[in-house]
């Protein structure tokens, strides 16, 4: 397990290389300078900004100089707000992110799971189709269309919640709700299909018939091995949430870092471009990494080589 | 059965409400909202303001300042020698007086206000001028509005400003001078009787002071920071969470703290329309502008509803590297051929109006006291026959009944609009005409701009001083913001006389001339619009102005009932 592991991180290691090599390279193929009042700068001005910046120097050698200070722990200071340490400025804003993907992901697993299993359980009946055409809803609907719905008619006409701001814990509500719809109904989906297919096993009529009761087989046989493939989409599911919440962030006015990141690329800001970049793919290679293990509690099936079988 | 089922589901709601209380992480007192206006506490009133921007401040120092809600914030929390008053008329601010002149008006001597402090108690010195403006052409810095030092004329700023110049970056030698602790010299390289909007410039927290010893204490960490930073304006940054809002209170250590009548003002960012308009709705916000889209909505609402007339100008750009458009009946057509207030009125319904100038009304008054506008008034302006004339004859001219010309356009929703009915206009007023629209991202607009690389641009432009000159002075030949291959030698001519003009009105007729070549004879652009913005307020908020240049409101004037 433990060398498993290891060889994972080194991999993992490369991967962030590949990442943030490409990235530099092809962000420097945007067009315009990063500063915001560019049609306004004189020739000169120019000049004397990008030397400030680094950015008359070569790309290869601006590359060398980034690659060397990333590996000193430093990614530098934001075009845009000058001088602010680009660590910093994610630092100030993932919080909410975060807090939101997982408040939106916590609770959009339990309600998709609960809704899954209660369809799968009463197949073919008024509780299934209920949920059944919730999860359609949930996944063909965007998720700004409830943020709008819900901000109107629960902020703004029944007045119960507040309409935006990020100022306490009824603040996280009506976003948290918008982005969970999308994870309860692609949570829902899944476990549908699979406590049916689980359900239709020979080992759950094997149980029925060796008199356990009906709970002890739902939960035991039926729910654990219908999760597995459960687990593999919700970690992506959750990267998603925590760090893609742009939309859902800016209807609820949430100072999180979803916007900060495409901002960035208009601007061309480089060094937030690359910082945010390469935190995103530090969460996501870690929350594969985290599911991979996952697996193998889960699964007895497909724990890794080493471990104990 | 069902009972269980019902209990496990009761028993993770209260998980999950735990939860969600928990990981918080912010206790709820700090997060009560205060109604705006006046609120009854302990005998004194305090009147709130509850304000919304689009967008974080990207800068705190007063500097690197250099986009608008940077600039309005630098313009409420700091204070230079001047400041704008409801008129946008620059009144004595840091100074108790006019500035004594010397040398035959090159050199102005200010008298420093002896009661200007710092928010730390320090005085406001000469000294910090002098720290302030140095830093300010630095090439260390390298703000973005450095060039407002070569607007003003201040000695050496462009020779300091200029890589290619011995002078680079020796900024010791520019033109300023501390006497003692209140009394600041300026130096500047010609008559500033050739600038009447001098004094408004100075205005321009660009220019405002900063305290050397804490500047130099925080380093890299100045203004980063609500408590990194020393204020001397009519309010003090009090607390600033980044992406999320900052409140502003008034300065109890300001000099003319009782003419400032808003005790409190809360910002918070919003980028989203819909969501600004729903907090208005509700009460947790004072003021928005409104887009098209909720102007209809709004407009018959006379106690909230207001427009605002800005001083950016939009206009086509015709590039004359294209055979077609070099003809000077072409662009006549192109330019009449389209009706400019049905855009207005219809697609933009904002307060915009339509624009047959480049030198925007309600901008500034010659020395006569007339707008710029009043003795120009509409240039090139005619009809959809008088543009199908100019067109045939230019077609003529051409030897071809077909032109085929693109259209450069930003890539927003209301742009895409906006340059589709132009589309529609031409192709019918203008027979044998095909044009196609090309929207690209900003920077790759600007780009294609700056390589003559398009037909037609959709642009804008906005002041950068309070002065017809800000306009006119882009379309000389070879001037880095031609960008359209025009040259006329008139219009060169009369832009270089007037810079140096001393005779106000003189140099005002000049500039009146030129736009005049510009636009009627030569029709080297075809004017859009002049921009408004519609803003829904709370009828209680008083006195509210827009300056036209520098930070966008003086909230030291506003007031709250």
């Amino acid at each position: 397990m433990v060398r498993f592991v290891l060889k994972r991180m080194l991999y993992m290691l490369i991967t962030l290389f590949i990442i943030t090599s490409f990235t530099f390279f092809l962000m420097k193929l945007l067009p315009g300078s990063p500063f915001n009042n560019e049609e306004k700068l004189t020739d000169a001005q120019k000049f004397i900004l990008n030397e400030k910046y680094g950015l008359n120097d070569p790309v290869p050698v601006q590359y060398f100089n980034y690659m060397g200070n990333l590996l000193k722990g430093d990614m530098g200071v934001s075009f845009q707000y000058d001088n602010r340490p680009v660590s910093t400025m994610i630092a100030e804003r993932i919080g909410p992110s975060a807090v939101l993907g997982i408040e939106a992901t916590i609770f959009g697993t339990i309600i998709g799971l609960i809704l899954g299993i209660v369809a799968a359980l009463r197949h073919n009946t008024a509780a299934d189709y209920v949920s059944s055409l919730f999860a359609v809803l949930g996944i063909s609907i965007p998720s700004f269309v409830f943020a709008g719905l819900l901000q109107y008619y629960v902020g703004v006409k029944l007045d119960w919640l507040p309409v935006a701001l990020w100022d306490g814990p009824k603040y996280h509500v009506l976003p948290a709700l918008s982005l969970s719809v999308f994870v309860i109904a692609t949570v829902a989906r899944f476990m549908r299909t699979e406590m049916l297919e689980v359900l239709g096993q020979d080992y759950i009529t094997t149980a029925k018939s060796k008199g356990l009761s009906k709970l002890v087989v739902i939960y035991k046989h039926s729910v654990r091995n219908a999760l597995i493939p459960v687990v593999t989409i919700l970690g992506p599911l959750a990267i998603n949430l925590i760090t893609g919440t742009l939309i859902i962030e800016k209807i609820f006015a949430v100072p999180g870092l979803g916007y900060q990141f495409v901002g960035s690329i208009t601007l061309n800001d480089y060094p937030v471009i690359m910082a945010t970049t390469i935190f995103y793919s530090v969460c996501f290679i870690v929350v594969i990494l985290i599911v991979d293990i996952l697996y193998g509690i889960i699964d007895p099936r497909i724990r890794v080589a080493g471990g104990k079988g | 059965m069902k009972k269980t089922k019902w209990s496990l589901l009761l028993a993770i709601v209260l998980v999950l409400s735990v939860f969600l209380s928990a990981c918080s992480g912010k206790n709820d007192s700090d997060g009560k909202e205060k109604a705006s206006g006046t609120t009854d506490g302990e005998g004194s009133k305090e009147k709130v303001l509850n304000l919304l921007e689009t967008s974080e401040i990207p800068y705190l120092d007063n500097i690197m300042a250099d986009d608008s809600v940077s600039l309005n914030v630098a313009n409420n929390v700091y204070e230079g020698l001047y400041t704008l008053d409801d008129k946008d008329q620059p009144v004595p601010a840091g100074i108790t007086g006019e500035p004594e002149e010397k040398d035959g008006g090159k050199t102005w001597v200010f008298k420093l206000r002896d009661d200007a402090v710092w928010s730390n108690g320090e005085k406001v010195t000469a000294n910090d001028y002098v720290f302030a403006w140095r830093k300010a052409v630095a090439k260390e810095t390298a703000t973005q509005y450095s060039f407002i030092y070569q607007v003003a004329g201040i000695l050496n700023a462009d020779k300091i400003l200029n890589p290619e110049d011995k002078m680079y970056n020796k900024t010791d030698q520019l033109g300023v001078k501390a006497i003692d602790d209140h009394t600041l010299e300026v130096k500047f390289s010609g008559d500033t009787s050739a600038k009447p909007y001098l004094k408004a410039v100075l205005s321009f927290p660009t220019f405002y002071p900063q305290n050397e010893k804490f500047v130099k204490e925080q380093g890299k960490e100045f203004a980063l920071e609500a408590d990194k930073a020393l204020y001397n304006g009519p309010y003090t940054l009090t607390k600033w969470e980044h992406e999320k809002g900052w409140v502003m209170k008034k300065n109890e250590k300001y000099w003319d703290k009782k003419n400032v009548k808003v005790d409190t003002i809360n910002t918070n960012v919003v980028k989203e329309e819909a969501t600004r308009i729903n907090l208005f709705e509700t009460g947790k916000a004072d003021r928005t502008s409104i887009s098209a889209e909720y102007v209809d909505q709004y407009k018959d609402k006379k106690d909230i509803f207001s427009t605002v007339p800005e001083s950016t100008v939009f206009f086509l750009r015709m590039n004359q590297k294209n055979k077609a458009l070099a003809n000077e009946n072409i662009r006549h057509a192109i330019d009449m051929g389209w009706d400019k207030k049905q855009l207005t009125d219809v697609l933009l319904n904002n307060g915009s109006v339509p624009a047959f100038f480049l030198v925007p009304s309600k901008f500034v008054n010659g020395p006569d006291g007339a707008d710029f506008r009043e003795k120009n008034g509409d240039l090139n302006k005619g009809d959809a026959a008088k543009a199908k004339e100019y067109w045939e004859k230019g077609l003529k001219e051409l030897g071809t009944k077909k032109v085929d010309l693109t259209l450069l356009n930003y890539d927003s929703d209301t742009a895409q609009k906006d340059a589709q009915f132009i589309k529609n206009q031409l192709e019918k007023n203008l027979p044998g005409l095909s044009l196609k629209i090309k929207p690209q991202p900003f920077k790759q607009k600007l780009k294609l701009e700056e390589k003559l690389d398009y037909d037609i641009s959709y642009a804008g432009w906005g002041p950068d001083y309070p002065d017809p000159m800000t306009f006119v002075d882009m379309f000389i030949t070879g001037g880095s913001h031609n960008e359209m291959n025009y040259s006329n030698k008139k219009y060169d001519e009369l832009i270089k006389k007037a810079s140096a003009e001393t005779d106000l009105q003189k140099r005002w007729d000049m500039m009146q001339e030129a736009e005049k070549i510009l636009i009627e004879e030569d029709a080297a652009i075809s004017p859009m619009y002049q921009r408004g913005l519609a803003f829904i307020t709370k009828s209680n908020i008083k006195n509210i102005h827009n300056h036209s240049f520098g930070g966008d409101y003086s909230y030291k004037n506003w007031d709250v009932q």
